[in-house]
């Protein structure tokens, strides 16, 4: 059957506000970072164009160390968040008493305004008076107060865990759903022929949620890379850019320094890590999609 | 029916350890709302003791009291926060409503490719196009205004809501528009007055989506493109105090509180729908 004619003018018609204003918020900034990449732009009033000049900067070893910190920093969240994420929704997938209300109070860090959320870990990461120094000072763990966000290493794991902490709600729910969407006579035909609860887990649930887990691993992948808000406002950075990735490294030339066109720059290259990574979880989506479905 | 019973029946020692692990899990996820509560609830002085003590001797509300001084645009931030979310969430609707019934219905040429550039959208966050965005506000002249929170702010958000309201209605049977058509209704008559009422609780549950991402991620946007107070949303006008030398901690540990409320209401009243909505994307992929 083809389609009329009218039909498609009215669908393009109800497509156009939503087209435009992405077009405008994002396509058009998105052209507008690789021009500004290749000037000088900054508050002065002239702009020139410098071709090349802000990429050969960015290749200094410096920049190089931010490229790995951020790498690493986003492999650990992402690998936290899923073996989290799973081990949550392995136990509120347990048929217990009281598990609708477990599934609700997983949500809040989710939901809550994200900055909030980090202000209470800020205090809980205080050296003097937080939390987590005081519990391992008082459980003899350590001899004085530690201030995790004062130091480099420690810095580094903690704006980690605060990212993990933010993000596993969402993986926890996902996998939760995937985990109910196994036909539960699976689980009774391999229980009738004796089979243990570890190793129906380990048989059945493991390798059928594992293409839902790894859809979440590239989602989370990409927003991890973008996280923004948690380092800036436990650290912005510090100390002694310790827990300086990418986008952070990007908003502190753009936005602090007023050097847009080296801030663009930087920008561009986040731009073609993202689109790897989303290149990559297409292909890989795809493939699971396509390879085993009736 | 009854092999699935006696499956899902336990024997103490799985029921201690499921429960021992969901404690472990909840532990992890509501530590810092615990422990920013008794902050909230305890008085300086004891705040800045050592050794800790985790509970909140001779605790009170005095906080939640004093940071309405303390914090002068308290209830503005708040208010901010609200109206800002809510113009995000009309305007996602007027755009997104009537975009995804076009993606659900209409088999035109590019549809698949215009429905990915779309998701496309979800991998940039606002901070990778914060400068030309910045430029882009600077030159519609709405810097420290709200739109300049509020047009960004609803750009990030249209991608999840389109393809949320699109899997929903792509479940509405499609005779009900041919009925429609049938009858002589026109395609803009059959949008509003068949597939609109019955699409509701779909666009109900994208309206609350995007609301709660709207207020959740009210940051890096209001913190770059506006430096009025009174125009601030409550996360970063509690910023300014988080920075300061000086931290009342218990007052903003309070007003953190208050200002969460809100979401935590919606969460307790919405979760129903919210779960559906959130993980719809999972089942049927």
């Amino acid at each position: 059957m083809t389609v009329q004619r009218s039909a498609v003018v009215f669908a393009w018609i109800l497509l156009l506000p939503a087209v435009l204003y992405v077009a405008v918020i994002v396509a058009y900034p998105l052209v507008d970072t690789i021009i500004l990449s290749f000037t000088d732009a900054s508050l002065k009033k002239v702009t020139n164009w410098v071709g090349w000049a802000n990429y050969r900067k960015i290749f200094s070893p410096t920049f190089a160390e931010v490229i790995t910190r951020t790498f690493v920093w986003t492999f650990f969240s992402v690998l936290f968040k899923m073996i989290i994420g799973v081990f949550g929704a392995t136990m509120l997938n347990a048929a217990v008493p009281g598990r609708a209300l477990f599934r609700v109070l997983t949500m809040p860090p989710w939901i809550v305004p994200m900055a909030i959320g980090i202000f209470m870990w800020g205090w809980m990461y205080n050296g003097q008076f937080g939390m987590i120094s005081g519990v391992l000072q008082n459980m003899g763990a350590v001899d004085g107060p530690v201030a995790f966000l004062a130091y480099g290493s420690t810095a580094f794991w903690a704006t980690i865990i605060t990212d993990v902490w933010i993000g596993v709600p969402m993986v926890t729910l996902y996998m939760l759903a995937a985990m109910q969407a196994i036909p539960q006579d699976l689980y009774e035909a391999a229980w009738t022929d004796g089979a243990g609860r570890f190793y129906r887990f380990r048989r059945i649930t493991l390798p059928l949620i594992l293409p839902a887990l790894i859809t979440m691993s590239m989602l989370s992948l990409i927003a991890t890379f973008n996280s923004f808000d948690i380092i800036w406002i436990l650290t912005r950075g510090g100390p002694n850019g310790d827990t300086t990735t990418m986008i952070i490294d990007t908003y502190k030339t753009a936005i602090g320094s007023k050097k847009y066109g080296e801030g663009a720059a930087r920008a561009v290259l986040i731009c073609i890590f993202l689109s790897l990574f989303c290149l990559a979880y297409f292909r890989i989506t795809s493939r699971l999609t396509s390879g085993d479905r009736k | 029916m009854k092999t699935s019973q006696m499956i899902a029946r336990y024997k103490w020692y799985e029921i201690v350890g499921i429960y021992a692990g969901i404690a472990i899990f909840l532990a992890f996820v509501l530590a810092p709302f615990i422990e920013g509560f008794l902050v909230s609830l305890k008085p300086l002085g004891l705040l800045f003791s050592s050794p800790y003590r985790f509970w909140p001797e001779n605790g009170s509300f005095r906080a939640y009291v004093t940071m309405w001084q303390s914090v002068p645009g308290f209830g503005w931030y708040i208010f901010n926060s609200f109206f800002i979310s809510s113009v995000v969430t009309v305007i996602v609707l007027v755009l997104v409503v009537p975009a995804a019934y076009a993606f659900a219905r209409f088999d035109f040429r590019g549809s698949g490719p215009l429905l990915g550039a779309f998701l496309a959208v979800n991998m940039f966050s606002g901070a990778v196009l914060l400068i030309p965005l910045f430029r882009l506000m600077r030159s519609f002249g709405v810097l420290n205004t709200y739109f300049a929170m509020i047009v960004p702010g609803v750009a990030f958000l249209i991608p999840s809501a389109i393809w949320l309201l699109r899997t929903y209605m792509m479940r509405i049977p499609r005779e009900l528009d041919e009925a429609a058509f049938v009858d002589g209704a026109s395609y803009f008559y059959t949008l509003r007055r068949v597939i609109l009422p019955i699409a509701m609780p779909g666009i109900t549950v994208v309206a609350i989506t995007t609301f709660i991402g709207a207020y959740a991620q009210q940051f890096i946007f209001a913190l770059t493109f506006n430096s009025k107070t009174e125009y601030m949303p409550l996360p970063v006008g509690l910023f300014a105090y988080f920075g300061r030398q000086e931290v009342v901690w218990n007052e903003l540990m309070a007003a953190s509180f208050v200002g969460i409320t809100p979401a935590m209401i919606l969460i307790f009243l919405m979760q129903r729908y919210l779960v559906a909505g959130l993980t719809a994307g999972a089942v049927k992929q």
